[in-house]
């Protein structure tokens, strides 16, 4: 198997150490090292965040925070419209949004959440993309907003049923958040940002907390029995059950919302015939798509059978068909469905749920059937 | 006696016949696996050939033949429970069982003492 390549190029997020010393197998990721997975194992660590509660280092991903040159957080908003097709004005003090950033074809050149701190807004987005995603807000923004990095911090979710009752025992304030909720506490004598939300399906919590204290927020998160700590790989393996986008396999600079089946993320004031139709990058494409249709669009796909069919494997209409019609853009184990499970592209026609068609592995044709997403019920308390 | 291949595979030979599998180093750098791929029974492989494959959540992996031969058998344990692999991969993980077509094949592969020096030097690179 190939090796990872020399440890000393990667960066580190605090909490690396304490990884090692829990018996992390650390590899190569977006130019950090990161654990893959614990001693307990891919399949483990996956099903006991879906049982209990799994403790993730996010450290890697960007935390950007906008300010508006104004000092009002309604011009960082209407700033960061221009940029994504969300309703970022609309979103209240203490809330989070999922979004994208698109280019001048729509295309996403990112997916992050958004979140109104009161006289700020904050940004989380993927560690690949962190510089360029830097770069190009400050390269449209630069002239009304300021573009902060918060590199003195680190970010952990807490995912599970046992999430509430485990952060509770550090802030009892958190029970009576919601979903999407975002506010400022302390924790471990820090101030933390917790928004009540994830990568999982799951109940659970991101905490934004500064770097000197996480190590203490970890150790004492973990303390606590229904906790254990969560490798990226159960990470994907949780996510992809969700259905949720991955960028770089599921979403990159090709892709819309709308083939990308995330309409929902763009609300009726930003739609043709709302208040602020438009206004953002690639604009006109996507709200072309939203009326006429797209060409394409991305749909769950489960393989008949046992064998995983993994991101980059064609889809074709028959078994015996020559050209592909679409392909597999995230593909593994479903492991609370004891099943592979996967997402990809495929034109409208063969996107209903119940279409049976093919994919191709190690040479073989292999059917699988269009699935709605996501495949195991989100429990997300609203 | 095990031999070795440097791929991570190990061999018993009995008689004329070689169980099959992958090393306890092999399946610990896998992680858990979920599907196993194994040979129709009968199939014919040289050494160095793809005989099966070994999926984890994250990735596949080609397991190779170590000598050249017939697959007499397959574990059909593996279909239901893949995770044996990871749980006894020199005992009932094994994956396959061949008819050895040239035993001085077996000759060439390595003893314990020289696999375990290049697992070694594998892990510290």
């Amino acid at each position: 198997m190939a090796e990872p390549s020399a440890a000393s190029d990667l960066k580190r997020t605090p909490l690396h150490d304490l990884h090692v010393r829990l018996g992390a197998r650390m590899v190569p990721f977006a130019g950090y090292a990161m654990p893959v997975q614990f001693p307990a194992g891919i399949i483990k660590e996956h099903l006991h965040t879906r049982a209990s509660a799994g403790l993730f280092d996010v450290s890697h991903m960007g935390q950007v925070a906008l300010r508006a040159c104004s000092g009002h957080v309604a011009d960082a908003a209407r700033a960061l419209e221009t940029l994504v097709p969300g309703d970022m004005l609309g979103l209240a003090p203490g809330r989070q949004r999922y979004t994208l950033l698109t280019n001048e074809h729509g295309g996403a050149l990112d997916d992050l959440m958004v979140s109104n701190h009161g006289d700020r807004l904050m940004l989380v987005v993927n560690a690949a993309r962190k510089a360029f995603d830097e770069a190009h807000l400050r390269e449209r923004l630069a002239d009304r907003c300021v573009i902060e990095p918060l590199l003195d911090r680190a970010l952990v979710a807490l995912q599970g049923p046992a999430a509430e009752t485990v952060l509770a025992r550090l802030a009892p304030g958190v029970r009576t958040m919601r979903f999407m909720d975002v506010r400022a506490m302390t924790l471990v004598d820090a101030i933390c940002f917790v928004s009540r939300s994830g990568y999982t399906g799951e109940d659970g919590f991101e905490i934004s907390v500064p770097a000197p204290a996480a190590v203490t927020l970890c150790e004492a998160l973990l303390r606590d029995p229904a906790v254990a700590p969560i490798g990226l790989g159960a990470r994907d393996s949780l996510r992809l059950e969700a259905g949720l986008c991955l960028y770089g396999a599921d979403l990159d600079e090709t892709t819309t919302p709308v083939e990308a089946a995330l309409e929902w993320t763009l609300p009726k004031v930003r739609r043709t015939g709302g208040a602020r139709a438009g206004g953002f990058a690639g604009a006109d494409t996507v709200l072309d798509q939203l009326a006429r249709g797209a060409t394409r669009r991305r749909v769950g796909l489960r393989p008949e059978g046992r064998v995983p069919v993994r991101g980059g494997a064609p889809l074709f209409e028959t078994e015996p068909s020559a050209a592909p019609l679409g392909v597999v853009t995230s593909g593994g184990f479903g492991v609370s469905l004891n099943a592979p499970v996967a997402m990809g592209y495929v034109p409208p026609g063969a996107a209903t749920p119940g279409t049976r068609l093919f994919s191709e592995v190690r040479g073989k044709r292999l059917a699988v059937t269009v699935a709605d997403l996501p495949f195991v019920p989100a429990r997300y308390k609203r | 006696m095990l031999k070795y291949t440097k791929d991570h595979e190990w061999l018993r030979l009995d008689g004329d016949v070689a169980t099959v599998g992958i090393t306890p180093h092999a399946q610990e750098q896998l992680g858990d696996l979920v599907f196993v791929e194994l040979p129709a029974v009968g199939a014919r492989f040289d050494k160095g050939a793809v005989a099966a494959t070994v999926e984890s959540v994250k990735a596949a992996s080609e397991v190779y033949a170590p000598v050249g031969g017939e697959i007499v058998a397959v574990n059909d344990k593996l279909a239901a429970d893949p995770g044996l692999v990871n749980a006894a991969p020199t005992g009932n993980g094994w994956l396959f069982k061949l008819k050895v077509k040239d035993a001085g094949e077996a000759a060439t592969l390595l003893d314990e003492a020289a696999y375990q020096k290049l697992s070694a030097a594998e892990a510290s690179n």
